[in-house]
């Protein structure tokens, strides 16, 4: 926990608390509660950092195209690379735990609030999926993990079970991403 | 009108539902017909042949085929926003309440004024507007070509905004297979068994292609429920997906497909929430074309009046939508495929007066005359056919009928396997093109496409292509199971117009007949392509489906050469027609690309901001306050409240980049010109970017947060491009460089205070551990603070209004209540928030150069920053930006200008001339980038480039401006308006 202040947040759609809605059987729901970072291995420290994501996360670091973990957990997102989440109550200060932990072995950076992040639960998911993004979903089950582009944003999508994702988009477009979201969702019946 | 053509159920297959009539309009006449109908199928039903007038002469024509190649009955469909020109009835799906109407007539379908076109024919043939219409040179826009236009031409378009949405989508498969007719299906039925994940598509609303058009008997039933229940047990694969309504208009590079699918076509406007369309990207393993073949027909005179289709289109409407086209009908062919025609009209009740053969091979027929050897030679009817004539030898006979079928054989579809500039070849049996070797990568042909005509070898080619598929794609094939079926011999042979037709119609759709093609041949058109160009011969919305073969082969005789000889045109995508608005998907409008908002954009609009678009980012230009009726004295008054106290802006959106590592100090001495491998953690550093070429890219700071982290700032406008930069140089120019590096534009709200009072103000919200005094925390010093009792931030003491001035960043949860904050805490200052014009008057009272200065044409030099460039490293662009081109002794300088007559304005992209010289191009001094009214100074400046600037201070020069015919002198000063010496931000 940081030092308490006195200062009240905005969720990415601007809102006090985040926003939940159900679209056509589809849940949508913003995500504020988790923390990000991403690290990076620096030079020749590769092999120590799969082995401190594996420690901090409880569980064998992220191939290429996956997540893994548990309350905290990774998601590969480039070679020698990841990016780590975790609860916002106890690592509020994503970056600097980070940055403990994986000391200079690698890069660590704070990216908590360079993110808007939705949770989409229901049993469309993977056909609005494939009216968003150019993943293929046969093969995008649990612990899948996919960086491409929806509407235009840079996004990364986490396959959490067959009815649950979350997509990861860029914060300040947050509004356009959950329209573009809506949008598929309604469309996605037909 | 009650549906006097319509015939008796055919069978048990039901492709129309009897029981669900549907009431539709055309030409404002109301019509019924059934579900399972075309427009077309309905319309001759209702014994309506006469659905359009033709393109030039205005004929009367009706359906030439019951297929997406149709170049005839085309019509507008719907109507207000929604009208769509130009559809084929043969394609659109009857509903209940579709309106139509017919297009390019006047006053009406039957008696069209513009017939007139007919009898002067002479004057209209190919090329004629190439010929005409040549003087006066005056009359060419503004006479000639809008009555070119009115008189021919095709539907109108909806002058109103498309109501509907469309959507994109992406799939995935092992294969993918185009056609749902015989092969496709069986294609998909053995690779949906073994297994693989297929995708299935057609443009069809209904599986089966011509089986559905046929009478033909699989595995001792009728075909068309063979379709339905293959389809069916297509369905429930979970390993398959069907698409109906779905055309494949393209196919692209690494095995991706374009697929338009039809969602809403068919209703009569799409429900809430339902796109129109959507285009789908198709990513394929391999692709299995069963795309069938398209029946040709003979060019014969007077050959295009309505009840004159073909063939194959006959039977079509016979058997799938139980309509008889006419009552007694004649059949025209060079092959046997006509004869089914002929047997399936009697077996369904038409009388068939006759066979009219080309040849003589043999065939009798107790139920209709065959006339062999013969040639249908003319017809006659002014709305409908109503005779025909038949030559046989030297003697004619005329024939009463009222519809006539057409059959010159069948071109396998080969559109799809050319799309990647594929040749195809010429198959000398079959008289037609059949694909070659040189296919688009991981596509197969299979069926009729691939040239196998008889349903039997159509199904055993498909079977045995897809077995050899599966085994690549490293599935086991189960078994082949072909339904039996006939296999007769397919006799089809070159026969392409009569003898002596000049009247004839090659291109119903573009009114090109034999005679066209003979005079663009008379005039040297000898190539294929200029045929096309000089004739418009297979443009337009059927893109010559039905005419590209005759008229080659027409050509070719012309030529003496063999038809492979003369060859095709190429085909492109679409291979359908496509509405734009499936290309746009749903980037239109208010949704044509994202919108980026900054942490205070609810505050913003509280205050009533005034929003711009800045790239993606809605910034708050300026905030209007209660009086202020023009922007200018809410610009003014930021302006002078900043200088004068304090203000704050949101500057988030300048990008952040994070670059950390043992080499990042290494690494921005490679990117920036001037040398940052010095820099003190806690300092902050001001940076040229240079391109390759020597010329600037951007500018920025740099903050050293430790020896192995700094942060970058760029300007908004690059903040996407010098991140692409950066990730280059790090990956491809030094790899080996310990270097990581990441954007943290978003991550932080960042907000600048600026003005006397600034520091007072963060006083106010800074925490009281870390002492930001001017001794504590110098201009330039940078580091990491915490504020409002615990928050962590950063903060930053540098200055782009001149002013004593911090940029201070929270994360940007924070954002909204730290400008909040910072506003309540400013309130004992008067502080004012101020957007990016005030920003940018600042920056131009202060002479800093921004995107107008770093306009992809200046350097260092040009810029006053030449010194900047070590020489004591390598930097990109270092060595470039010393040419001598660069580096003349006139080079342009950046300057300030100041009115002489302090009334005048001084307008940005002004060009400068020195006083007594010519006002043109060959004595410009250089221009002005960015100007402004300055509140500080009382007058308009502006700051740009002028020939050796530096050293022309003083010099009154002329500034022009013919644009806004501005002309009055301008004195050469220091860009540096206000506290030149930079007291205020050491202050």
């Amino acid at each position: 926990m940081v030092k308490s202040h006195n200062l009240t947040s905005l969720t990415p759609l601007g809102h006090k608390e985040p926003l939940t809605i159900e679209v056509s059987g589809t849940r949508i729901s913003e995500i504020t509660d988790l923390s990000l970072a991403s690290v990076t291995a620096r030079a020749g420290q590769e092999a120590v950092v799969t082995e401190l994501i594996s420690s901090f996360i409880g569980a064998d670091a992220p191939s290429a195209g996956k997540w893994s973990g548990g309350t905290v957990a990774a998601f590969w997102t480039g070679p020698d690379q990841v990016f780590i989440q975790a609860p916002f109550d106890d690592y509020e200060d994503m970056g600097a735990l980070c940055g403990a932990h994986f000391g200079s072995a690698a890069s660590s950076v704070e990216l908590t609030d360079g993110w808007c992040r939705f949770a989409m639960s229901g049993p469309h998911n993977k056909r609005i999926l494939s009216l968003l993004c150019n993943v293929d979903m046969r093969s995008f089950d649990k612990h899948s993990a996919a960086r491409s582009s929806i509407d235009h944003l840079g996004c990364f999508i986490l396959c959490l079970s067959d009815e649950d994702v979350h997509i990861i988009g860029p914060r300040s477009s947050a509004a356009s991403l959950h329209h573009a979201l809506i949008a598929a969702a309604k469309s996605a019946l037909f | 009108m009650t549906q006097d053509n319509r015939l008796s159920p055919n069978g048990t297959r039901h492709l129309i539902n009897r029981k669900k009539p549907l009431s539709f309009r055309f030409d404002n006449k109301m019509f019924t017909g059934f579900e399972g109908d075309t427009l077309a199928s309905a319309l001759l039903a209702n014994n309506v042949k006469l659905m359009g007038r033709s393109f030039k002469y205005h004929r009367p024509r009706g359906p030439l085929t019951a297929g997406s190649e149709e170049p005839n009955a085309i019509m507008e469909l719907r109507g207000g926003a929604r009208k769509e020109p130009n559809t084929r009835a043969t394609t659109i799906e009857l509903f209940d309440g579709l309106t139509a109407q017919s297009q390019n007539r006047f006053p009406s379908l039957a008696f069209d004024f513009m017939a007139i076109n007919d009898r002067f024919s002479n004057f209209l043939t190919a090329g004629f507007y190439y010929k005409t219409f040549m003087w006066p040179a005056a009359f060419w826009e503004k006479v000639y070509e809008p009555i070119i236009r009115r008189a021919a031409g095709l539907g109108s378009a909806a002058h109103e905004a498309d109501p509907d949405v469309y959507d994109k989508g992406f799939l995935h498969c092992d294969l993918l297979i185009i056609g749902a007719g015989p092969a496709g299906l069986q294609a998909a039925l053995r690779a949906g068994r073994s297994g693989a994940d297929v995708i299935i598509v057609d443009e069809d609303f209904i599986a089966g292609g011509r089986l559905n058009s046929e009478r033909d008997v699989m595995n001792d039933a009728d075909g068309a429920l063979w379709a339905q229940e293959s389809l069916a047990e297509l369905a429930s694969l979970p390993n398959v997906t069907v698409m109906m309504r779905s055309c494949v208009i393209g196919a692209f590079d690494h095995g991706v497909y374009g697929v338009v699918e039809r969602v809403a076509d068919h209703l009569a406007a799409p429900q809430e929430g339902q796109p129109r369309q959507r285009l789908w990207r198709i990513y394929s393993k391999a692709a299995l074309l069963c795309s069938g073949a398209t029946e040709r027909p003979i060019a014969f005179e007077n050959n295009d009046r309505p009840g004159i289709m073909l063939a194959g289109a006959l039977r079509t409407y016979a058997n799938r939508y139980e309509t008889a086209v006419g009552k007694r009908v004649a059949i025209f062919t060079n092959n046997d495929d006509a004869y089914r025609t002929a047997d399936d009209l009697i077996a369904s009740g038409v009388s068939v007066a006759a066979v009219i053969d080309t040849r003589d091979v043999g065939i009798k027929s107790s139920d209709y005359e065959v006339i062999a050897n013969a040639q249908l030679c003319d017809s006659a009817g002014r709305l409908g056919v109503k005779s025909v004539r038949v030559k046989t030898g030297q003697t004619t006979r005329d024939i009463t009928v009222d519809a006539v079928g057409v059959s010159g054989g069948w071109n396998p579809n080969i559109h799809l396997t050319c799309h990647q500039r594929g040749r195809p070849e010429w198959d000398e049996g079959l008289s037609a093109f059949v694909p070659s070797a040189d296919l688009p990568h991981g596509l197969f042909v299979a069926g009729a496409a691939n040239g196998h005509m008889s349903l039997s070898s159509a199904l055993h080619d498909a079977d045995k292509v897809t077995g050899t598929l599966l085994a690549d794609l490293g599935y086991k094939a189960v078994a082949s199971s072909v339904p039996k079926t006939q296999d007769k011999p397919v006799n089809q042979s070159a026969f392409w117009y009569v003898e002596g037709t000049q009247r004839g119609w090659v291109d119903q759709q573009n009114d090109v007949t034999v005679k066209d093609i003979k005079l663009a041949h008379q005039e040297n058109f000898k190539s294929v392509e200029h045929l096309k160009r000089y004739t418009t011969l297979g443009m337009a919305t059927d893109q010559g489906k039905t005419s590209n073969m005759v008229g080659l082969a027409i050509l070719a005789e012309l030529t003496g050469q063999s038809i492979p000889q003369t060859g095709t045109t190429i085909y492109r995508p679409p291979y359908s027609p496509t509405a734009i608005g499936a290309f746009a998907g749903r980037s239109k409008g208010a949704d044509f690309r994202p919108v980026r908002k900054t942490p205070s954009h609810v505050w913003a609009e509280e205050q009533g901001a005034v929003f711009v678009e800045v790239g993606m980012w809605l910034r708050a230009q300026w905030y209007p306050q209660k009086g202020e009726t023009h922007w200018r004295q809410s610009v003014d008054r930021e302006v002078m409240t900043t200088r004068q106290s304090v203000g704050v802006c949101d500057v988030t959106t300048l990008g952040k980049i994070d670059v950390q590592g043992t080499d990042a100090a290494a690494f921005l001495n490679k990117v920036y010109c001037n040398g940052f491998a010095k820099l003190a953690i806690g300092k902050t550093r001001y940076g040229l970017m240079l391109r390759e070429d020597g010329i600037a890219m951007d500018d920025g700071t740099a903050a050293r947060m430790a020896e192995d982290h700094f942060v970058v700032t760029t300007t908004t406008a690059n903040a996407v491009s010098v991140y692409r930069h950066m990730e280059f140089v790090r990956q491809v120019l030094w790899p080996d460089l310990d270097v990581q590096i990441i954007s943290t534009t978003e991550s932080w709200a960042q907000y600048a205070v600026a003005g006397p009072n600034a520091r007072k103000l963060l006083e106010k919200i800074v925490d009281p551990e870390f002492d930001i005094s001017n001794e504590a925390f110098p201009f330039m010093a940078c580091g990491k603070i915490t504020v409002c009792g615990g928050l962590r931030a950063r903060l930053f003491r540098i200055s782009f209004s001149g002013e004593l001035a911090y940029e201070i960043a929270v994360p940007t949860r924070y954002g909204d209540a730290m400008m909040r904050a910072l506003m309540e805490a400013g309130e004992a200052f008067g502080v004012c928030a101020y957007g990016t014009e005030a920003l940018g008057v600042m920056r131009i009272e202060k002479g800093h150069a921004a995107g107008n200065e770093l306009n992809g044409t200046t350097t260092a030099l040009n810029l006053g920053m030449a010194r900047m460039v070590s020489d004591k490293k390598d930097s990109i662009g270092a060595v470039l930006s010393r040419r001598e081109g660069l580096m003349q002794e006139d080079a342009l300088k950046l300057v300030g200008f100041k009115p002489v007559n302090e009334a005048h304005k001084v307008p940005a992209g002004a060009h400068l001339m020195s006083k007594g010289t010519a006002v043109d191009a060959a004595h410009d001094q250089g221009y002005v980038t960015s100007a402004c009214y300055s509140p500080t100074l009382g007058y308009h400046i502006g700051i740009g480039y002028l020939k050796s600037g530096d050293s022309r201070m003083g010099e009154v020069i002329r500034l022009v401006s013919p644009l806004t015919q501005v002309a009055h002198d301008v004195e050469v000063v220091s860009a540096h308006f206000v506290d030149p010496k930079g007291e205020k931000l050491h202050g």
